[in-house]
């Protein structure tokens, strides 16, 4: 390891409340379903930060996203569950009630399902929605290498991946971010390998502890932070090395390399951001869907008052959007991190903590 | 309530109760709180024979649209058997009389229909039920998914099961009551997504023995329930879409005064489902079931309950798994192995798999 930086005083928290961040929507789903929070001693608060894939794709996105269901060619529009109930600027419009109305939308469980889709149905074309960070960047990737082995000319990719690095970087940034440590993502860290998570202690300077998804684990890696902050040290550490390595996935990293470009992508809340998205590389431009299907991204239609952004920051906890349980509920989510179970807001709707 | 009907409205979660509270009923029935619509079963006050033969009558419908059709447990034929059978076992009912309708297909396969009526006849059998009538139907192709079957049903509650008036209707519970599950929870959900996706490679093919579906007459164990307990019984329900926890929710959901409290660990699910359900990010506890029945029992007849389960042939691995409360009125805790508590809310919509 290397010299652990004096940063005690750099991210001090201002009101005495000690905060720590997952950047994983699967941390967050197992927090919630837990009740880690209820076990934390006063003074200790967990926040979500932008860890959920469908959380962070900003509704001018959803917009282009819902936009291909009414491309002329009527494609097969083949995507992720959690994607299909996540509304666009206008409320009410999801992918679900297109394919109610008419759209070809099918439900995917990895982006090769998809090329086997496109294989069965030759004369259609395909268009798998490519949503994730590291973790189904490089399945996404393997799916456009099959593609293209396989001569497919019906598949493309509507890429909407994402870096976390640099979403971290940008929040860490903001002068009013007040985090005093990070529970970094285990999922992201199996790929990237411990040396694409010291970004957090060694650049940062934020206590950091790669955490596996058990909520023993979860607790341990807690009681770590803790101890750095204590301590006043700021140093990664890897509680979650059965499965993550110094160097992560080598496999993994090399088809993401392969076939994706790092790009200016924006994100809910937090706005655009430099290289943070996987873009497909010109080589592979004809499975790109943006280029195939020459799709733009606008502005979004109408501000539909969703805090998505400052939760995903970390800035505002779920129960304090005015929205929160009322006007946006699973039934009828306004945001998407009410859509997807490992939004913070569906997690801390369908996993209320009773302190009963 | 959106202006078309989206696959969620289907999922006999929140959403299900939504259509038909503020779609369906106010348009077709405004006095349904006296036969009780919105139960499985309608418990009617008509008398069947005279003198010492005195009983209610009991009457449901279900209709069943399962993809795939064969599933290693069970099919179409058996679910739509067990389906009417189990609502009006609930309602503690001895099932008497099916109606039997068909919806079919051009082009279906006659020897499909023939295996499909051969467990149709076999599970009727099994359960003690008769076919008495029935309607078939054959629709162009392409305008149904191969078969659709609708079964009503038609049992009656025996006089000296319950003292007059009583009936078996989530008003009954009381604080201090237990609740009781016959068997391992989410077996049906899993290994028919299993079957649906055989690319999963996680088994569920066609004679995969691997999971079975637990779709099950569940007759004789509701009855033995109700003869063995009288009022100390107080509501049953089979867990299908939804799982054990839409279920619950709705023994308690319009109670001021009472709510349930299930212990994670002593809830039964079996390692296959629970991996799976890992794997996939879906909660077992929101998984349907076909062949399980959960009862509410007086706390001082836990026991009796018990063995009278478990001498029945679905009940070998019933458990209790939680207590009423008045702890947390209206809501249904789950109390983790970590000992947290958290509110777990009804099923929305359909369980969508998750990213990553």
């Amino acid at each position: 390891m290397p010299e652990t930086r004096e940063s005690s005083k750099e991210h001090k928290s201002r009101d005495g409340i000690i905060r720590l961040m997952e950047v994983c929507g699967t941390h967050t789903m197992a927090i919630a379903r837990n009740g880690i929070k209820s076990l934390l001693p006063p003074g200790v608060k967990l926040i979500s930060g932008p860890g959920c894939p469908v959380c962070v794709t900003p509704p001018q996105v959803v917009d282009a996203v819902l936009g291909l269901s009414e491309l002329e060619c009527r494609p097969v529009i083949a995507t992720y569950g959690d994607m299909i109930r996540v509304p666009g600027s206008r409320p009410g419009d999801t992918l679900m009630k297109r394919r109610a109305l008419g759209a070809d939308v099918r439900i995917v469980y990895s982006p090769v399902d998809a090329v086997e889709l496109a294989e069965k149905e030759r004369d259609r074309q395909v268009i798998f929605l490519g949503a994730g960070f590291e973790t189904t960047a490089p399945g996404t990737a393997a799916a456009i290498g099959a593609a293209a082995d396989r001569g497919l000319k019906n598949f493309t990719v509507f890429s909407m991946l994402k870096k976390v690095e640099p979403s971290v970087r940008a929040l860490a940034s903001d002068p009013s971010f007040s985090v005093q440590g990070f529970l970094c993502p285990g999922h992201v860290a199996v790929v990237t390998g411990e040396k694409g998570m010291k970004f957090f202690s060694e650049d940062l300077g934020y206590p950091a502890v790669i955490s596996g998804f058990e909520p023993e684990e979860i607790l341990k890696a807690i009681t770590l932070l803790l101890k750095q902050i204590r301590n006043g040290e700021s140093k990664l550490e890897n509680a979650y090395s059965t499965v993550v390595s110094a160097d992560g996935n080598t496999i993994a990293q090399e088809m993401m390399e392969k076939y994706f470009a790092l790009r200016s992508d924006i994100w809910r809340g937090l706005g655009l951001i430099p290289d943070s998205g996987f873009g497909i590389r010109e080589e592979y431009s004809d499975m790109d869907a943006e280029k195939r299907f020459d799709i733009k991204i606008g502005e979004p239609k109408q501000d539909s008052g969703c805090h998505c952004g400052d939760v995903i920051k970390g800035a505002m906890e779920p129960s304090e959007c005015p929205l929160f349980g009322k006007a946006c509920v699973p039934e009828e989510p306004v945001g998407p991190c009410m859509v997807s179970p490992e939004g913070a807001c569906a997690a801390a709707w369908k996993y209320r903590d009773v302190s009963a | 309530m959106e202006d078309v009907i989206t696959l969620d409205y289907g999922s006999g979660g929140g959403k299900t109760s939504k259509l038909i509270s503020d779609l369906i009923l106010p348009l077709i029935n405004k006095d349904h709180e006296k036969t009780g619509a919105l139960c499985d079963g309608a418990v009617l006050d008509i008398l069947k024979g005279t003198g010492d033969g005195n009983q209610r009558l009991v009457f449901s419908t279900d209709s069943f649209v399962v993809d795939p059709r064969f599933f290693p447990g069970g099919d179409i034929g058996k679910l739509s058997v067990c389906g009417t059978v189990n609502d009006l076992a609930m309602m503690g009912a001895e099932p008497a009389y099916l109606s039997l309708s068909f919806i079919i297909e051009e082009g279906f396969s006659a020897e499909e229909l023939k295996t499909i009526a051969m467990s149709i006849g076999r599970t009727a059998k099994e359960a003690g039920v008769r076919i008495v009538t029935g309607d078939t139907k054959v629709v162009d192709r392409g305008r149904g998914d191969g078969i659709y079957i609708n079964t009503s049903g038609i049992g009656f509650v025996d006089s000296d099961l319950f003292p007059e008036g009583y009936s078996l209707k989530p008003e009954n519970i009381c604080a201090g009551d237990s609740v009781i599950v016959s068997g391992t929870v989410g077996d049906h959900g899993t290994a028919v997504m299993l079957a649906r996706n055989p690319e999963f490679g996680m088994g569920g093919g066609e004679g995969s023995d691997m999971l079975l579906s637990d779709c099950a007459p569940l007759n004789r164990e509701a009855l033995a329930l109700a003869r063995g307990l009288g009022k100390d019984l107080r509501v049953m329900r089979d867990p299908t879409r939804g799982g054990l926890a839409t279920a619950l929710n709705e023994f308690v959901e319009d109670r001021q005064d009472v709510g349930i409290e299930i212990l994670e660990k002593e809830i039964p699910i079996s390692d296959t489902v629970r991996s799976i359900c890992d794997i996939l990010g879906l909660d077992p506890l929101y998984c349907a079931c076909e062949g399980r029945l959960i009862a509410v029992v007086s706390g001082e007849c836990e026991d009796r309950a018990l063995s009278i389960l478990k001498r029945e042939p679905h009940g070998s691995g019933a458990a209790v798994i939680g207590h009423v409360t008045e702890k947390t009125p209206g809501r249904l805790v789950i109390r983790t192995v970590l000992g947290t508590g958290r509110i777990a809310v009804k099923l929305s919509g359909a369980q969508l798999p998750r990213i990553c």
